[in-house]
């Protein structure tokens, strides 16, 4: 009999959906159906049945082709080129749980490296703003059961993260948003008419990169003084009509996403979007908070603030203490100043979605991809390590876009001999201490492994 | 042959996102991402028809991409090619000392090239790095 799984999470988006019903094949190892889930997490789901998915690590041969080696191999090759290398650089974890960050964070401390995750290339921005400037947030259910004005500011949720309007911000009803999206003022700030933007009641289709003069002219007007006829592109009165929206509401949700971090000003447009928010609490309440892309990469921050005491662009190589200097120590720009020599690839895809120019420089030298699919780094690295698939086939903690850890489960019985995340950087832990003849400085992960003799 | 100066985004579509979680060498993702949208005032100027091949060129390199109208709509003057690694071929990796490159808000030249044509993702990308096997 197929089995259905209920409440699954969804390893794909911010939103984090925690609603997914997954029908699954008797023997526990395909997926037949998948209910509740966007087209994303619908592909997502059933790509796990791929018959060609990796088994084993893919090691390049000197001729460029790739042939498959053990994962004892693997893990040796991994912990050798981490100790060689004078500063590597480890970069990704947009898609691992928060058991594997937690694990990377040893085998990091221990390689002298740097440690990087996907913010470096995404919300970085939004971390030196909110050290700067502080972060009023809130939870995705306040915002269901509170906010009737959202703004959506650089961001295109139809596209980015399908269900968030229908979950959280524009459709649902809530505790005080009972009549749903008739009762909220949906206003969307988008260079182009986005589908989110054609959902709203006010957009304004503004100067492409002008986002910081638009919010200046938001706070100017809220502080009760003039501004020119036109900021930005956009007509004064629309400002007008826009700031009063936010005033008479009862609370005021803003949400920003790439269109502020990807553009000119980077962090100072996140920086005056608090500000913006700081400003409307004294007219009504307002709260902000950042679209983060990937359902875990709210995770690393966590994870490893706890750890370091920095969310991402951690330089570990110093060996005494971490240190943190987006610009110095982040992974595109110690690529493009050659300063890493060694680069491993973690449940993210470097190949495909950074500048080709930092790819070419990475690739100068040793090149590792740990990730459950071939994927564009894969197919360029020198080793590529096959490991299951966090909310998939393997379970763990995952911060959503709000800083709320979910537990999410595994649906599929893991592909035989294949390790999670947390697992293989122990493994590598471990090799790296033998190796060094060290003791381990974190035992517990030894006695808590869950499965120690699947591999080998 | 004339040309056009654009500011070029370079943002996430769901057809983008839907194709990339079947794989990024399926034929869904080529079709995805492989593409530029343009208003078709600018096409006009450029002398591009639309769903052709254009070159786009920015301060770091360039690319081969279907130009097509907006599917949501874009402003003369501004460009998009959905993220992904067609778009990365041509973003700069300049990042203000943020670490994020400057994926949205970057010239570029854009000319027909309707003989020119378009290569996959792997191509492009083990072409960059120098493994690709595949011939021209």
């Amino acid at each position: 009999m197929p089995k259905l799984i209920t409440q699954v999470g969804c390893p794909y988006c911010g939103s984090s959906c925690d609603d997914i019903e997954v029908l699954v094949s008797d023997d526990g190892k395909k997926v037949l159906e998948v209910h509740n889930a966007c087209t994303i997490g619908n592909n997502l789901f059933h790509h796990a049945n791929d018959s060609t998915r990796p088994m084993l690590p893919r090691k390049r041969q000197p001729d460029g082709s790739m042939k498959e080696i053990s994962y004892d191999e693997a893990v040796d090759y991994t912990a050798k080129t981490l100790l060689a290398a004078k500063k590597p650089l480890i970069f990704g974890f947009g898609s691992t749980n928060c058991e594997g960050m937690s694990a990377v964070g040893r085998v990091a401390e221990k390689a002298g490296a740097v440690l990087d995750n996907c913010a470096s290339i995404c919300h970085g921005p939004s971390f030196l703003a909110i050290f700067d400037n502080g972060y009023p947030s809130c939870t995705l259910g306040e915002v269901k059961n509170r906010a009737d004005c959202v703004v959506f500011w650089g961001c295109n949720p139809m596209h980015a993260h399908p269900r968030h309007t229908s979950r959280y911000s524009i459709f649902p009803r809530g505790f005080f948003t009972q009549k749903g999206q008739m009762q909220r003022t949906i206003i969307s700030v988008d260079p182009r008419v986005s589908d989110t933007a054609k959902l709203a009641d006010i957009h304004y289709m503004l100067n492409q990169g002008h986002d910081y003069e638009l919010f200046d002219a938001f706070r100017t007007v809220l502080r009760g003084h003039d501004i020119p006829d036109e900021v930005a592109g956009i007509k004064k009165e629309q400002i007008l009509q826009g700031a009063e929206a936010m005033k008479k509401a009862r609370f005021v949700m803003i949400f920003f996403g790439m269109g502020c971090t990807h553009t000119d000003g980077r962090n100072h447009n996140v920086d005056i979007a608090i500000s913006l928010t700081r400003d409307l609490n004294t007219h009504t309440k307002a709260s902000i908070m950042a679209m983060r892309g990937h359902y875990n990469i709210a995770g690393p921050g966590q994870v490893w603030s706890w750890q370091f005491g920095f969310p991402y662009c951690i330089d570990l190589s110093k060996g005494s203490h971490a240190h943190m200097n987006p610009g110095e120590t982040s992974s595109v720009d110690l690529a493009m100043r050659d300063e890493v020599d060694c680069f491993v690839n973690v449940g993210t895809d470097a190949g495909a979605h950074w500048p080709i120019d930092a790819v070419k420089h990475v690739k100068k030298h040793p090149f590792i991809t740990i990730d459950p699919n071939f994927c564009m780094a894969s197919e360029i690295s020198d080793l590529h390590i096959p490991v299951r698939i966090a909310g998939v086939d393997e379970g763990g903690v995952v911060y959503r876009m709000d800083n709320v850890p979910i537990q999410f489960k595994a649906v599929l019985k893991g592909l035989t001999g294949v390790p999670s995340d947390e697992e293989l950087f122990d493994m590598i832990y471990e090799r790296m201490c033998k190796l060094t003849l060290t003791e381990p400085i974190w035992l517990a992960a030894l006695e808590h492994r869950k499965y120690p003799s699947v591999v080998s | 042959m004339p040309k056009i100066r654009l500011n070029m985004i370079t943002q996430r579509s769901i057809e983008e996102g839907a194709a990339m979680e079947k794989g990024k060498t399926n034929p869904d993702y080529f079709t995805a991402c492989s593409i530029c949208e343009m208003n078709p005032e600018d096409m006009k100027k450029a002398g591009i028809w639309k769903s052709t091949n254009v070159r786009v060129t920015s301060e770091c390199g360039s690319v081969i991409v279907k130009a097509i109208e907006p599917t949501q709509f874009v402003p003369p003057g501004l460009a998009h090619i959905r993220q992904g690694v067609w778009a990365n071929q041509v973003v700069p990796p300049r990042t203000q000392s943020t670490g994020v490159p400057q994926y949205s808000g970057f010239p570029v030249t854009i000319e027909p090239a309707p003989n020119e044509r378009l290569k996959t993702a792997l191509e492009l990308v083990q072409g960059a790095v120098g493994l690709w096997k595949g011939g021209n």
